[in-house]
């Protein structure tokens, strides 16, 4: 029999037995977590605030033409931010293409298809990965990926878009494999049982029946891999060569690129506090912090939309 | 419990003024001074051994030294957090703007030469350039190693980042060829580096790179151009000599820049800078005395 405490985490609160009372020892405490997760809305609208203050002049001030130009070279005052934009977004979609097959693949082998000794390898390994400091992998990246696609593509230099790719693909990978793997292993086991007794393969559940039904699970955890992406700095800086150059076709991956973060890592240090560079600098920071919302919001909306339908699915 | 402690306290403030009366120190203060010191990545180097070996003569002088860029170290000092800026440009009129605006009046100090050495890997069989061949290479309009005598590979530009003293002076003084009514940039295709060591490490493994270093930092893994003014005047490779008797065309002036009102401590390090001391170990590390050792 379970404790009290422990069952009444798997029961709606409004039960009788779970109702607990306060004590006036706990009140403090009570406040205490409270406001620690107050604390955190208060800190987000206080980073939006000061975002938007310190960059939206940069509208006014470097004038619009310059700001959406092609051309990115602040010390003579050009301020083009498209060279940026498009470099970051086809950083990150090429990262999230090897990310997402690596990633699902990953974790349907852990959660479906692994022995338990392997699972049991293969995770804390995967974690590891997950804590690797960027600045180790672009340190690899550098001494090892960028030769070799250099010398395996045949491009003139390895410092391209897609080296940074294929490193913000392994930042990537453990977000996706440890969020969807999460996801595999909270579909019923009655699911596989009910498909595998009606005479379906282990692949043909494996791909009918557990994917579909973690879908918004796993969804989840591929929007929050091109979050993972995205918002990464040292590893791109270090890899991508930052040239600011206006992508012409796909294959501009091949090319050297700069992203909107290595941009703001890089000048942000020499910019004079209030000028016009200073506010482009966090006007970027305005896109960047939109991106990563619009890509949070996606992602609470596919998980929840996928939650309504599976509890109208069980009832 | 308390009072046990007391005579170990005595005895120890006892034993730390006798260690500072004994150092036989000029200077009337027994408190330490501390002195910041921040800016180009080129000087950083130096800047580090200097402080080292003033340390030793100067006990109690802290020196904490930090590169970042020749910006970046200007910019500190414009808004008072560092004691000296080291730049590899000049400081610009409107950062000086900036800094009186700040209440602070920059003093400029040449404290070393430097030649800035343009490099390739030594696969590369091309040589020698001229300075209007390397202009035309980094604003992208030679854009294939056969067209300056080479093989037929494409040219990678490397380059330091904006914020860049070496960026600064070789937009000005080799992209532009000195000429300040010029507004060209460099190719938007050329690479922007975040450190020399990074110019250095892609050269050597690139056969299609050329970059561009302080001498100081150039190492046997890469090769250096010999470079020309103009096509019929000499290809000189860049060394000590041939920036002292001007024979080597990309070399300029390094600086140290401190506030009007700096205190004595940090007017004494900038006097020693210019000793015959300190600038011998400029001459150690790659770079080019500004004042010959008596």
């Amino acid at each position: 029999m379970l404790p009290t405490w422990v069952s009444c985490l798997f029961r709606p609160p409004n039960e009788n037995d779970c109702m607990i009372e306060q004590t006036p020892r706990e009140r403090p405490i009570n406040l205490l977590v409270k406001a620690s997760g107050y604390s955190s809305i208060l800190f987000v609208i206080l980073i939006l605030f000061f975002l938007l203050r310190e960059g939206l002049p940069a509208v006014a001030s470097a004038d619009l033409s310059s700001l959406f130009g092609t051309i990115w070279y602040p010390i003579e005052g050009y301020y083009g931010i498209w060279p940026l934009l498009f470099g970051s977004i086809i950083v990150t979609i090429t990262a999230i293409l090897i990310a997402i097959p690596l990633g699902i693949g990953t974790s349907l082998y852990i959660s479906e298809v692994a022995p338990v000794w392997i699972k049991n390898i293969l995770k804390p390994i995967i974690e590891i990965l997950a804590g690797l400091p960027s600045v180790v992998l672009g340190f690899i990246g550098i001494q090892v990926a960028a030769p070799l696609l250099r010398e395996g593509l045949n491009l003139p230099t390895g410092l391209s878009g897609l080296t940074g790719a294929i490193l913000l693909a392994f930042i990537a990978t453990p977000t996706v494999v440890s969020i969807s793997e999460d996801a595999l292993n909270t579909v019923p086991a009655s699911y596989r049982q009910a498909a595998l007794a009606l005479g379906a393969t282990r692949w043909q559940t494996l791909w009918n029946i557990t994917l579909p039904a973690a879908k918004s699970g796993v969804l989840t955890a591929v929007m929050l891999g091109i979050g993972r992406a995205i918002g990464e700095t040292m590893a791109v800086m270090m890899v991508t060569g930052n040239a600011p150059v206006m992508p012409h076709g796909l294959d501009a991956i091949f090319l050297p690129i700069r992203t909107m973060t290595a941009t703001i890592a890089s000048e942000m240090g020499e910019v004079a506090t209030g000028s016009p560079h200073y506010q482009v600098l966090f006007f970027i920071g305005i896109i960047l912090f939109l991106f990563s919302l619009t890509i949070n919001v996606v992602a609470s909306w596919v998980s929840t939309r996928g939650l309504k339908r599976s509890e109208r699915s069980l009832s | 419990m308390k009072w046990r402690i007391l005579p170990l306290f005595l005895g120890l403030c006892l034993l730390l003024a006798g260690c500072a009366a004994d150092s036989g120190n000029p200077t009337p203060e027994l408190t330490s001074v501390y002195i910041q010191n921040k800016g180009s990545d080129t000087i950083v180097n130096l800047a580090l051994a200097w402080a080292e070996r003033y340390q030793t003569l100067r006990p109690d002088v802290r020196l904490s030294v930090t590169g970042g860029g020749s910006g970046t170290g200007i910019t500190s000092l414009i808004n008072g957090t560092v004691d000296i800026a080291n730049a590899s440009r000049a400081i610009k009129p409107e950062e000086i703007k900036a800094a009186e605006a700040n209440g602070i009046e920059p003093v400029e100090h040449v404290i070393a030469r430097d030649a800035i050495a343009v490099i390739v890997n030594p696969q590369n069989p091309v040589d020698e350039l001229t300075l209007d061949q390397i202009s035309r290479i980094y604003r992208g309009e030679i854009t294939n190693w056969k067209e300056v005598g080479g093989e037929d590979r494409p040219i990678v530009r490397l380059s330091r980042e904006t914020n860049s003293g070496t960026h600064v002076y070789f937009l000005e003084a080799v992209v532009r060829l000195g000429n300040s009514n010029d507004k060209t940039i460099f190719s938007p295709l050329t690479l922007l580096l975040p450190s020399s060591e990074g110019i250095i490490s892609e050269v050597a493994s690139n056969p299609n790179a050329i970059g561009y270093d302080g001498l100081g930092y150039v190492t046997d893994e890469v090769k250096m151009i010999a470079v020309s003014r103009g096509k019929d005047q000499p290809y000189v490779l860049p060394s000590i000599q041939s920036v002292n008797d001007q024979s080597y065309p990309i070399a300029r002036d390094l600086y140290m820049y401190s506030r009007q009102d700096s205190s004595q401590a940090v007017l004494d390090y900038l006097e020693w800078i210019l000793s015959a001391e300190a600038q011998q170990i400029v001459a150690d590390l790659g770079f080019v005395p500004v004042q010959t050792a008596q």
